[in-house]
């Protein structure tokens, strides 16, 4: 079920004093979190973000049409590497 | 056979079924678009009138109901939104899996599709 509309969108606090402070500076560095639950808002919109996935952080660019989606959404917790078959001996 | 709204061609059943032939068009909005009409649902297909006919079409264009192509295209459209910013659903649709954390380790066979068996060949 999704999220109750009057609530707004939910963004760690911490995430987004990070952006606060990005954009005042102006610079444009990657920003690491390990926030993956924080809806993506229109000021992430041109921020590089470092998502941690459980073991490293994955580099995301949020572009204009991933606002709405959660910033775990990019950064894929599990890889599938191919079942053995008959190539493999 | 009846011809409705470009390509549907369904008949001899009440208005109110027919006109789930239509791609986009289920029950619920069968009706909203009837009552809209003032058309009883009860009628045969076949015994509508031009007018009558016109009224739905009239109806369909003007409320924004999406049908057929245009509602293919707006959902292809979806998905490639989704596969183009690399999302977690966009990546399962592109592998034909579920997008909605169900488990794969077994079922999960309307996506996958029929079985096919894996690993231990001798």
């Amino acid at each position: 079920m999704g999220r109750s509309l009057k609530k707004g969108p939910f963004v760690d606090q911490k995430l987004l004093y990070k952006i606060d402070q990005m954009t005042d500076s102006g610079k444009k560095k990657p920003i690491k979190t390990w926030s993956r639950r924080s809806m993506i808002t229109p000021d992430f919109v041109g921020h590089t973000f470092l998502v941690h996935n459980g073991r490293e952080h994955i580099t995301v660019y949020v572009s204009e049409n991933m606002v709405g989606h959660k910033l775990g959404e990019f950064s894929p917790t599990s890889i599938f590497k191919a079942h053995g078959g008959l190539g493999k001996k | 056979m009846a011809r409705l709204l470009g390509v549907e061609i369904p008949n001899d059943k009440r208005i109110e079924a027919s006109l789930l032939y239509i791609h986009g068009i289920g029950r619920t909005t069968s009706l909203k678009v009837l009552s809209e009409a003032g058309i009883d649902p009860n009628i045969r297909t076949g015994a509508l009138s031009d007018e009558q006919i016109a009224n739905i079409t009239h109806v369909v264009q003007n409320g924004k109901i999406l049908i057929e192509g245009d509602l293919r295209r707006e959902q292809q459209g979806h998905l490639k939104r989704l596969a183009q910013i690399q999302c977690f659903r966009g990546i399962r649709h592109r592998k034909g899996l579920p997008c909605r954390g169900q488990r794969t380790k077994t079922n999960a066979r309307t996506r996958k599709g029929g079985k096919k068996t894996v690993g231990a060949v001798k």
